[in-house]
């Protein structure tokens, strides 16, 4: 595809018949220098993070962070429930009894956790996000099926179609496409 | 893949593969993707689906009914005030643990025998949450009123009382059902992605798309991704193990004869994967056998989750010898004669068809000719479900209906309207699942794929 003023490029992807050609790829094009890329794949392919430089998640720690609140916070309101808004004695108990505090006080670290956990992995992936201009790569409906795909985008300094082009065909592309950025051009 | 088990030196474990290695990542999505993807249905579950339709039609009445006039249509009245409503909430509730327990507990375990049946397995719990919330609900005689349980600052000045169990409760079935629907849905992205990009119609095309929130199978997404779902997988174990042990509180905390026992928390969890595991073989039998699914849903699975079953078969009929000991050791005549009572009141029939049907007929499953025949687990099966829904009645009505005071005994009986609600929602869950099965992939995908790359991936080296 060539680029026009209204439809620039996106990048250069590559579709690769399985995940070990795919990881061996992304290993190249690191080592060739490239830093603004992306693969895509039907299933999680081990070692692929690492293989393109990609920083360890730490949605882990937002997790906890998410666990501490719910855990701190329930015990905190029931007792400001208890003691506060609402002081009653319930079977002679004094009015911070945490014991009988201890079960909500859990299913709100649960909880908490399991909303940092999903909400949080959404808001890092920027999902929802409808339309994507790897979507345009040819054949990339398979990349849910059977396909891998390898991307570097035209941020990248050092970006030269021809010269990634190369490289991904020695590395066992399938087919080397550029993408341009929306899907029809408006010429 | 044979399709009998063949004894192999290494026992049970590989009577036979847990995925057919013929298999490609296109054959295998395919096969999935193909039910929701066709505008078809098999006519048995067409039949099904009638028959459930049927049962939520007759739902209607009771429940307008119930709402009219009051939870006094229903059999319940003092002494046993909880009647059908309690039995009905724990019973389902119970069901949902197991699917809970196969997407959580198992793939923390690694047993990869679980990819295939944990989809429709979450599902179901899903689904079995709504039906078991509903009777709480209604049982509150004023279900308009149910904020009152949130906590929120109101013109009343009144807060909800932590050291109840009602709000236990409350706090557990919210949390549960609320990360169950997280779990399951973030389970679906992939899944939902790849309906998308095999989708013809286009408006199918578009409402997966949207569902699916445009995932591509980035690499930085999945790494995210499998960060979440092990974590959420984490944080499930200890919350279904938390929900079931709460429901067993509600019992345990009260001083009825009966209920007030240390063994309840456990004793309901191991009861609730009872029940659970013997609703997954209810349900996964028909659909391997209509669906042509026996190679991705094999006897392999049938027979750990037949072993499962057996295991917990056990520790519930240990509760139910632990009941018994209870009564004789703590010397108590209120203990005593609630287990009398039990076996010899005018209940009996209600706890000898309990053991009958949780203690005796499940002792077949130690005959591995049983555990891979798929319709004698079937019945199986279903023999279970009455008796774990016995179980809870035996629980509910004989500790209730004869407490310490002979004067104040009495008998219950459920009324149509207790039946119509209940059968209701058997009717109700049923219809979801189809709706379910047609509309979304009932085996999880990307796992399949995930399985099956690892399993040509072993068998090279």
């Amino acid at each position: 595809m060539s680029s026009s003023p209204t439809n620039p490029i996106f990048g250069t992807v590559a579709e690769f018949a399985d995940g070990e050609t795919l990881l061996a790829a992304a290993h190249d094009v690191r080592k060739a220098g490239y830093t603004a890329t992306d693969a895509f794949s039907p299933i999680p392919v081990h070692g692929l993070t690492d293989a393109l430089g990609i920083r360890r998640s730490r949605l882990a720690s937002l997790v906890f962070i998410g666990g501490l609140t719910g855990c701190l916070g329930a015990l905190a309101f029931q007792y400001v429930v208890s003691v506060d808004f609402y002081p009653h004695v319930v079977s002679g108990r004094p009015l911070f009894s945490w014991q009988s505090f201890v079960p909500v006080t859990f299913e709100l670290t649960i909880l908490l956790s399991a909303f940092a956990a999903v909400f949080g992995m959404l808001i890092r992936n920027r999902l929802p996000e409808p339309y994507h201009p790897v979507f345009n790569t040819p054949n990339f409906d398979r990349a849910t099926t059977d396909s891998f795909f390898l991307c570097v985008q035209a941020t990248d300094p050092k970006y030269d179609a021809a010269a990634i082009k190369t490289l991904l065909e020695q590395a066992g592309a399938v087919a080397v496409t550029e993408v341009a950025k929306h899907a029809d051009d408006p010429e | 893949m044979a399709s009998q088990p063949a004894s192999t030196a290494q026992g049970f474990v590989e009577v036979e593969t847990v995925l057919d290695e013929n298999h490609t990542y296109e054959s295998v999505t395919e096969k999935i993707s193909s039910l929701p993807l066709t505008p078809t249905l098999p006519k048995p579950v067409l039949v099904v689906l009638l028959f459930a339709m049927l049962l939520l039609l007759g739902m209607g009445p009771s429940l307008i009914f119930l709402l009219v006039e009051g939870t006094g249509v229903w059999g319940i009245n003092q002494p046993v005030a909880w009647g059908f409503a309690i039995i009905n909430f724990v019973w389902w509730i119970g069901i949902g643990h197991a699917g809970t327990l196969i997407s959580a507990i198992l793939l923390l375990l690694r047993q990869e025998w679980r990819t295939s049946i944990n989809r429709f397995a979450e599902t179901m719990t899903i689904f079995a949450v709504v039906c078991a919330g509903m009777f709480p609900l209604l049982h509150l005689g004023r279900p308009w009123l149910a904020h009152w349980f949130f906590p929120y600052p109101n013109v009343m000045q009144m807060w909800p009382q932590y050291r109840s169990p009602l709000s236990w409760d409350v706090a557990a079935i919210s949390t549960y059902a609320t990360v169950s629907i997280l779990f399951w849905f973030t389970g679906l992205i992939p899944d939902l992605a790849t309906l998308r990009d095999r989708a013809k119609n286009k408006v199918v095309k578009t409402l997966y798309g949207a569902a699916s929130m445009g995932w591509r199978g980035s690499a930085r997404h999945w790494q995210r991704y499998e960060v979440a779902y092990l974590l959420l997988a984490g944080l499930s174990t200890p919350l279904v193990v938390s929900v079931h042990s709460i429901i067993g509180l509600d019992f345990a905390v009260s001083v009825i004869p009966g209920w007030q026992v240390t063994i309840f928390p456990p004793y309901f969890v191991a009861g609730a994967i009872f029940s659970g595991f013997a609703m997954v073989l209810t349900l996964s039998i028909p659909l391997r056998a209509l669906f042509g699914w026996k190679d991705m849903i094999t006897l392999n699975h049938l027979n750990n989750i037949s072993k499962v079953m057996l295991a917990t078969c056990l520790m519930v009929l240990y509760g139910y010898g632990m009941e018994v000991f209870f009564a004789w050791y703590s010397g108590s005549v209120y203990e005593g004669y609630m287990k009398f009572n039990r076996m010899y009141g005018p209940y009996w029939w209600s706890y000898w068809g309990l053991i009958l049907c949780n203690g005796v007929i499940p002792q077949l499953l130690w005959f591995k000719k049983v555990r891979t025949s798929p319709i004698i687990l079937f019945f199986l099966s279903i023999v279970i479900n009455i008796g774990m829904w016995l179980e809870r009645f035996v629980i509910v009505i004989t500790s209730l209906h004869r407490d310490f005071l002979p004067s104040s005994w009495g008998m219950y009986t459920p009324t149509i309207f207790d039946w119509g609600l209940y059968l209701g929602t058997i009717g109700l869950f049923l219809t979801l699942m189809i709706v379910a099965l047609k509309i979304l992939p009932m085996i999880s995908q990307f796992e399949v794929r995930e399985l099956l790359h690892k399993k040509k991936h072993s068998n090279h080296h």
